[in-house]
């Protein structure tokens, strides 16, 4: 049986330090597996949050190596195991205990997009047409998990620390499903520019990178928002479009043709 | 939206936990564009040995005052103050080069590894004031689709000219139908800036991504459709028509300079 060196940090918000635990490893196991080993034999205050152990549930979300993962998908033998594996807190959001954090900041800008709004039935039973096609295009950011790696890799986020101005890409997924959907007929793109400021993105892709779920977060959901951004607010040609056709063009409010 | 409270400590800039080699990839696109940037300006203050037989090199295309068969409307226009260097590239060069600049791949690149803003994820950043792409200059970044427009005009344009590349003249002036590496390699070229500017994610917005209810337009459904395709390896795309608008410009520079011979094929 081989034996990792483990470097986690120990603290919460008043400060802390990275203490090692070397623990037994063994084939298949992941880092939340040797998180817990090390809780059970040597750091039984060890606070860290998981809950499915499957990359489903986003609770067990940490940095390891420097890089935002989560623990329950990081297979040790992924790892240098020569060196001492640092696991830390995401470093975007305040410290709570060891290695869990207050990702609460993320459910307040949730509640400031405005909800899905549909458009009025199809049909006279009160229910809705939709062609398969359109809302494939949808079902890629359902997949989100909301473990928050996305917002942690930021750096608007986290070097600028804009979280009173900036939404975060986990957002711009959320308001790319809302905007993108068939059925729906808010309008969100004035706030996209405005409180949300997706401006503030410069397309790292670091969101991308580090998503368990591989949501093309770049690619699918901020570029082509900011797009629509560049229709309504930067491109005159278009605006002028709008105008001789009396309205918006993307989002038809009918019943499927 | 609310704020929170700072615990961490900013970083320095490149400090980081991340054990990878990290500054790899933004080390080489630093030099990748440097040296692409360097050469272009080089070859295009040359202002010679930009044409060969039927090529001309795509720096140079169209060329709309030049000395070369190739000009569109005869030599370097009269009012061209005589003091100012003259070359056909200065005309045309600007609008590729734009569309390239305001890429959302390259801008994604070049943040990175000419600005480190951030050097590369979870890695510390030089400065603490940050801007984005809301404000002057960086919100320019917007007319993407403006450039994007002339771009196409260009892939054109370098399409008529592999036409014109496979039809050589001989002594008596004759026009024949053949085809050289250089044809080949114009060819090639044609394709894989087609593949580059068609995959734009302007363009995939403009065909269909605009729309919410893209299965009520078939024929911008199947654009968009195409466009998401040839997206999906946008990088793989801008980096292959990068080197090939370099490298068409090299050979028909040597071929021109006759350090290189052109081989015929048919």
């Amino acid at each position: 049986m081989a034996t990792a060196t483990f470097r986690v940090w120990r603290g919460d918000r008043e400060g802390g330090r990275f203490q090692d635990y070397s623990t037994v490893v063994s084939e298949g196991m992941v880092v939340l597996d040797a998180m817990h080993r090390v809780q059970a034999e040597q750091a039984h205050d060890l606070a860290l949050r998981w809950n499915c152990k499957a990359g489903k549930c986003g609770s067990c979300s940490a940095e390891i190596n420097g890089m935002p993962r989560l623990m329950c998908m990081t297979r040790l033998n992924q790892l240098p195991l020569d060196k001492p594996v640092t696991v830390e807190p995401l470093r975007a959001f305040p410290p709570v205990r060891d290695l869990v954090t207050d990702v609460s900041w993320n459910f307040e800008v949730k509640k400031s997009i405005k909800p899905f709004k549909s458009r009025v039935p199809d049909a006279p039973d009160g229910t809705w047409r939709m062609a398969q096609k359109d809302v494939d295009r949808v079902q890629e950011f359902r997949k989100c998990i909301e473990c928050f790696l996305c917002q942690d890799v930021c750096h608007v986020l986290r070097e600028h620390r804009k979280f009173a101005e900036f939404a975060g890409p986990r957002y711009f997924v959320h308001m790319a499903a809302l905007e993108m959907h068939p059925l729906d007929v808010e309008d969100r793109t004035a706030e996209l520019k405005g409180t949300h400021s997706i401006g503030y993105c410069n397309i790292t892709t670091c969101c991308r990178k580090v998503c368990p779920e591989n949501i093309t977060i770049t690619e699918n959901a901020i570029i082509p928002l900011k797009e629509r951004v560049a229709d309504r607010f930067y491109d005159p040609l278009t605006k002028l479009f709008r105008i001789l056709r009396g309205g918006d063009s993307r989002r038809s409010t009918g019943p499927p043709r | 939206m609310s704020t929170i409270d700072v615990y961490w400590s900013q970083r320095r800039f490149g400090q980081t936990a991340r054990r990878d080699w990290w500054w790899v990839q933004p080390l080489a696109i630093f030099l990748g564009l440097s040296a692409f940037f360097i050469y272009a300006n080089w070859a295009a203050f040359q202002g010679k040995f930009y044409s060969w037989g039927p090529y001309l090199s795509p720096f140079y295309s169209p060329e709309i005052f030049g000395d070369s068969p190739h000009s569109w409307f005869g030599p370097k226009p009269a009012w061209w103050p005589a003091w100012w260097p003259y070359s056909p590239a200065y005309l045309i060069l600007w609008a590729p080069g734009l569309f390239r600049v305001t890429c959302y791949y390259y801008r994604g690149a070049y943040y990175k590894a000419f600005w480190a803003d951030p050097p590369a994820c979870a890695v510390g950043e030089p400065r603490k004031h940050y801007l984005g792409e809301r404000s002057f200059p960086l919100i320019m970044q917007n007319a993407h689709r403006y450039f994007l427009y002339l771009a196409v005009l260009f892939v054109a344009c370098l399409a008529y000219d592999v036409w014109k590349a496979m039809w050589f003249r001989d002594a008596a002036g004759h026009a024949s139908f053949g085809i050289g590496i250089g044809t080949l390699i114009l060819a090639a070229n044609v394709v894989l800036l087609g593949g580059y500017t068609f995959g734009c994610h302007s363009m995939r917005h403009l065909t269909g991504g605009r729309l919410d209810r893209l299965s009520e337009s078939p024929i911008c459904q199947k654009a968009y459709d195409c466009s998401s395709c040839l997206n999906r390896r946008h990088m793989l795309w801008a980096w292959m028509s990068l080197t090939s608008v370099m490298f068409s410009d090299i050979y028909i520079r040597l071929c021109s300079m006759g350090i290189w011979t052109d081989w015929r094929i048919l």
